[in-house]
């Protein structure tokens, strides 16, 4: 996974200067990145704290503890525009209030993920839940970068198909 | 004459469609001499056009115009504006079929006769003998070359088969084999063999499935008899004061309005588009729509009863290498209503790439339920499950007037609700097909719902009298007799097998009687 903005400025000492660490990520003026600076994005429409907890929802929606958070950030990227910053904003607003319901200063600061799917599971007939999971189902599994963390190759054709490759490799029945 | 043909030539036959019944009727006609102006709402592609990627292959191949759903399938929830996924593309649904090419059993002709009556289910015999099909198969296996058939060898099992294949063995089925399938084993009909690639509902790079895209069309177009017009959207079809059809109303590729004239049309739109086009066609003198003196024209829509099977193993399956269809179990295939229902499915390997398993193992499923099942997605074999559903008369395509597709036609509805038939033989086959899965070791399985319709059928049934159904045993309108209609919306009962062979060997046989008549002068 590449760098979804320029690295300059983006040492791991530089970060975390200019953010803010909350629960797995280093939050900034415009930006949110990993801690460690293995991945930054840059928001312009969305408050960083909201693009943050965005990706923690949507990896409370469809976790895999060997996919790392840059998948997450890229697959709900495209929600950081001018049409989709205020249902963005509004849903994430609800999420954070659900969480202050149950004490919590926010949603991300819950620290287990049974309390934060317990909040996502009373929203799930949402239209703001359902448009975020919908779009996870593409936004998520079909970037081609994802595919070898599940094993799977992708189109074989280039390589001529597995007739000789393995169709029939299975050794364990 | 010879193509192009001219737009006011009515001496040709207009066939609607290209895919397994238009395309192999306009092939089949033209070999014979007939002038054939075939009209494709898709455009034309070929194996170096297809993409082994499955989202970015279904935005180029797939029908996407817009469609509403209603009823209690599940379909009409998960997928409301997507009821069938079938292709938009000279070569039509060819493209993306798996390719197995099973024959119905002879008692699946029959089904009212032979299952009785059944509450709600509008049965009805097909006014065909089984006998008079046994060449027009022979003859269809042998254009598609079918594998198993004709002396053509089987496929070799990939990964995913062979799991399958010991699990139905353990569970002492009998008919278990790697299938009869419209994929080359070896080289046939210029077309080389199966390289074991996958993607085979992405359209065959290497054309060893076969699709009329890349056999029936080019060479009815190679006799200078047939015209393919691509991106050539039908909009209604015309006649006379004589009630016969005399023309066809499409919207061109710049979406202009054209007129072909006609002295025989053949619609062969596929399940959902064909009905449509008859009830869009309505007139003073075909008030209900065209041909729809029965009122069955949409009516009695089957979609195969379905359903899937995915089971996690605690080693590597890697499912995807391979034919994507790779076997086929046909024990429960037979009539047996001690199990609880009439009629019999199918067992047959499928194999998704893990975007479409996201999408379709558990649609709308999240959390760690569902994703712990992706999660060992290397390690997942899985079944699609294709059984005869009961066709009913509230399972239907209609019209509806508040959508309108991008020519301002009414969009089609599609309604299914199963039917209690369907529910326990799809619970019935579930418990089978997780059987064969654990028989192996399987550590987790998922009864996985239906997808989007793949086999559309019924919409325009055949029947003996005229009052129940659309056409006659020749596919011909019992309303107007130069108006015949050439796909799956023709047949009267589903069967439990994949509808591909039939419906070729039915086109193959149409195209026989068209040109016999034509040449009698009768029509």
């Amino acid at each position: 996974m590449t760098d979804m903005i320029s690295r300059r400025g983006m040492t791991r000492r530089d970060l975390l200067a200019r953010s803010a660490v909350a629960a797995g990520f280093a939050i900034g003026a415009g930006f949110v990145a990993a801690p460690d600076a293995a991945w930054a994005m840059e928001v312009e429409h969305l408050k960083p704290e909201t693009m943050a907890t965005l990706i923690q929802m949507a990896r409370d929606i469809y976790p895999h503890d060997h996919v790392a958070d840059a998948f997450y950030a890229a697959a709900v990227k495209g929600y950081d525009s001018a049409d989709a910053a205020p249902m963005i904003e509004a849903g994430i607003a609800g999420l954070n209030a659900a969480a202050g319901g149950k004490g919590h200063a926010s949603y991300l600061a819950m620290g287990w993920e049974r309390d934060r799917v317990d909040i996502l599971r009373s929203m799930e007939s949402s239209g703001f839940f359902q448009t975020i999971r919908g779009g996870l189902v593409t936004g998520l599994y079909n970037q081609k970068a994802v595919w070898p963390l599940f094993g799977y190759e992708g189109e074989s054709f280039s390589e001529g198909g597995y007739i000789e490759r393995g169709f029939n490799d299975i050794n364990w029945l | 004459m010879t193509v192009p043909f001219d737009l006011t030539d009515d001496s040709v036959v207009v066939v609607i469609g290209t895919g397994a019944g238009g395309g192999v009727l306009a092939n089949e006609l033209a070999q014979k001499g007939v002038s054939v102006v075939a009209l494709e709402a898709g455009g034309r592609y070929l194996p170096e056009d297809y993409v082994n990627d499955e989202w970015e292959s279904f935005g180029q191949l797939a029908w996407l115009d817009a469609r509403t759903t209603s009823g209690d399938w599940r379909v009409a929830n998960d997928f409301s504006g997507l009821p069938a996924w079938i292709v938009k593309a000279v070569g039509g649904t060819t493209t993306h079929w798996a390719g197995a090419s099973i024959r119905f059993q002879d008692h699946e002709w029959k089904a009212k006769t032979n299952y009785g009556e059944v509450q709600g289910a509008n049965l009805l015999d097909w006014p065909i003998d089984p006998r008079e099909m046994d060449d027009y198969y022979t003859k269809a296996e042998n254009k598609l070359g079918v594998t198993r058939t004709g002396g053509r060898e089987g496929l070799p099992g990939c990964n995913n088969y062979l799991v399958f294949e010991k699990g139905a063995k353990a569970l002492g089925y009998k008919e278990v084999h790697t299938g009869r399938m419209a994929i080359n084993s070896g080289e046939y009909d210029d077309r080389m063999a199966c390289q074991q690639t996958g993607f085979c509902f992405q359209g065959c790079k290497w054309g060893a499935k076969w699709s009329a895209a890349y056999t029936d069309i080019p060479r009815g177009e190679a006799t200078g008899n047939l015209e393919v017009r691509e991106k050539a959207h039908v909009l209604r079809i015309e006649h006379n004061d004589e009630g016969k059809v005399t023309a066809v109303i499409y919207a061109d590729a710049d979406g202009n309005e054209q007129r072909q004239a006609a002295r025989i049309v053949c619609v062969a739109g596929n399940s959902i588009e064909s009905p449509r086009l008859l009830l869009n066609s309505a007139s003073s003198m075909f008030p209900d729509g065209l041909a729809n003196s029965s009122g069955q024209v949409g009516r009695n829509y089957m979609r195969h009863m379905t359903g899937s099977v995915y089971a996690v193993f605690d080693q590597p399956v890697k499912m995807w290498r391979g034919t994507t269809m790779a076997g086929i179990i046909q024990d429960e295939s037979r009539h047996d209503p001690s199990r609880g229902f009439v009629g019999g499915y199918e067992l047959e390997t499928l194999a998704l790439g893990l975007p479409f398993m996201a999408a379709f193992l558990d649609p709308g499923g999240w959390g760690r339920e569902f994703t712990t099942a992706l999660d060992s997605y290397e390690n997942i074999a899985g079944m699609w499950i294709v059984g005869e559903d009961m066709p009913q008369e509230t399972n239907r395509i209609t019209l509806n007037n508040d959508v309108k597709d991008q020519y301002g036609m009414p969009a089609p509805n599609v309604h299914f609700d199963d039917h209690p038939n369907d529910v326990a033989m799809r619970n019935h086959a579930y418990q089978q097909g997780m059987a064969v899965y654990d028989a192996v070791g399987a550590t987790r399985t998922f009864p996985t719902p239906p997808y989007p319709s793949t086999h559309n059928l019924g919409t325009n049934r055949m029947s003996e009298n005229p009052r129940d159904g659309v056409v006659n045993r020749w596919g011909q309108t019992h309303d107007v007799a130069n108006l015949f209609v050439s796909d799956g919306s023709q047949f009267t009962t589903g069967a439990a097998e994949n509808p591909t062979l039939t419906i070729v060997a039915l086109a193959i046989r149409q195209a026989d009687h068209i040109a016999g008549e034509m040449s009698k002068g009768t029509i």
